[in-house]
């Protein structure tokens, strides 16, 4: 059987409750009132960067696990992932987590690759409950991928800031009153030949095309069955690009993204939002709720990376991306 | 859709750098900063036993030093992101590119930390710097040895 890349789940795995902590920039936010927790300050005195990021993954998880009613050690995976070298902030957390735990990676689309992981595992029933999600920490992304802090340079109007955030989803077969993960699409490395760091939603556009329209196609759906379809971090810039490659539809209002919308139309963050926390804080927060209310009741949540390093960059590579998408239904109460 | 026909959608709904708006804050930021080098230089000059000529080096490091303050409270980035190159291409972008470097790997130790990174940025402009500077001084050396100019 040729599934496409295009999975269908059977045993209802659901989004059973979600946890979601952001940073002091993101009090700003048009989804903060959605958040769990907001941090004061990006590290705390005599604490790394790179330990705050990991301090804030430790609390989401606990959080998450604590709003589910579930006791830690009655968790069984724990599947998270970042954008550091060596995925070191989740791996610390997890240390301290001191669960059976899966590191992912596929850049600012982590979240939903772990979320797969995740209800591939309950699908197949070897778990009861999982933890799954993602974050990005600022200070520690840029360090990494761009320049020092504090290091003055212009940022064009494409460039996005990356989020301080944590989102993770305690996932359970078929919980009362939440939202169920029909399908999941996974998405393929897709290379739309763009080469500027600073403008990567046009980069992942063409990934984030592949992936929505296989999915349509597989689940053999049309845009105007979705409440919402929504991208990660394309931005403000590569989410026009998306709408506009996928003008042929009528679909112009359902196509949205999580960063163009995330700190609104304030100027200083140019395009938006972006980072593994950006799509994994707005899916596990405002959405999320959204499907809780019955709101929205069918959504295809597609978040989108971009698989650049500062190396390949620097080496004159283009920008390989990749989306994964699931599609969440939320039933009828009772 | 082919590569050629998405390249077409990226560039249109890229926006353009305003290249002419950047030129003219790149302008009025440098000139600002070049202005109140000059009057340290002055200053220098005046108050002090310097000359035109020897009074270049203690106003570098007091524009360093300037830069330094303005990078340590946050500031600096905030002025490089109106005045681009204006803030960047004076020697207070070359402050802030070192004292960036040094706040930002404090946290891996003073040896391996910032002594190794202090450079990080700030490293190609002394390469490439001392490289024009010696070519320069060659070709003048040269022009100065046939007649064509003198010291």
């Amino acid at each position: 059987m040729n599934t496409k890349g295009t999975i269908q789940f059977i045993e209802k795995p659901s989004i059973a409750s979600t946890a979601v902590i952001a940073g002091p920039m993101e009090k700003d936010s048009v989804f903060a009132a959605s958040f769990d927790e907001i941090l004061l300050l990006e590290n705390e005195k005599d604490e790394t960067y790179e330990q705050a990021n990991r301090r804030f993954i430790e609390k989401v998880c606990a959080l998450a696990v604590k709003k589910g009613h579930e006791q830690m050690n009655t968790i069984d995976y724990l599947i998270g992932g970042d954008l550091i070298n060596q995925l070191s902030p989740t791996n610390f957390a997890a240390r301290e987590l001191a669960l059976p735990f899966l590191g992912v990676f596929s850049a600012c689309a982590s979240s939903m690759e772990a979320v797969i992981v995740g209800s591939l595992l309950l699908e197949a029933g070897n778990a009861k409950s999982v933890l799954a999600g993602a974050s990005s920490h600022h200070p520690t992304v840029e360090r990494q991928f761009r320049y020092p802090l504090e290091y003055g340079a212009q940022k064009p109007k494409t460039a996005q800031w990356t989020v301080t955030a944590a989102g993770f989803a305690m996932l359970q077969k078929h919980a009362k009153n939440a939202p169920i993960i029909t399908h999941a699409t996974i998405g393929k490395v897709v290379d739309g030949g763009q080469t500027d760091p600073l403008h990567m939603g046009a980069a992942m556009a063409s990934a984030a095309r592949d992936t929505i329209e296989r999915h349509l196609v597989n689940t053999n759906s049309r845009m105007a069955d979705y409440d919402v379809i929504m991208t990660g971090d394309l931005g403000k810039i590569g989410l026009s690009i998306l709408k506009e490659m996928f003008s042929d539809t009528d679909s112009h209002v359902i196509l949205q993204d999580a960063g163009a919308q995330f700190y609104g139309e304030n100027d200083f963050f140019n395009a938006g939002a972006s980072g593994a926390g950006c799509s994994a804080a707005v899916f596990f927060s405002h959405i999320y709720e959204q499907l809780k209310s019955g709101v929205f009741k069918r959504v295809l949540l597609v978040a989108t990376g971009a698989l650049l390093s500062p190396l390949t960059y620097q080496q004159g590579e283009t920008i390989p991306c990749i989306a994964h998408a699931i599609e969440c239904r939320m039933e009828k109460r009772g | 859709m082919d590569q050629k026909q998405f390249q077409t959608i990226v560039d249109k709904q890229t926006p353009k750098a305003p290249l002419f708006i950047n030129m003219l804050k790149a302008f009025f930021v440098g000139g600002i900063i070049c202005t109140i080098g000059q009057f340290v230089s002055f200053f220098y000059i005046r108050f002090f036993d310097f000359t035109e000529r020897t009074a270049a080096n203690p106003t570098v490091a007091t524009m360093v030093f300037f830069a330094m303050i303005l990078t340590g409270t946050g500031l600096y980035k905030k002025i490089s992101q109106f005045g681009g190159a204006g803030s960047a291409v004076p020697v207070t972008g070359f402050g802030n590119a070192v004292i960036s470097a040094a706040i930002e790997h404090k946290s891996e130790g003073y040896v391996l930390g910032i002594g190794g990174n202090i450079f990080k940025l700030a490293g190609s402009v002394i390469v490439f710097g001392v490289l024009s500077a010696f070519f320069v001084a060659l070709i003048k050396t040269i022009l100065v040895k046939v007649g064509v100019l003198s010291w």
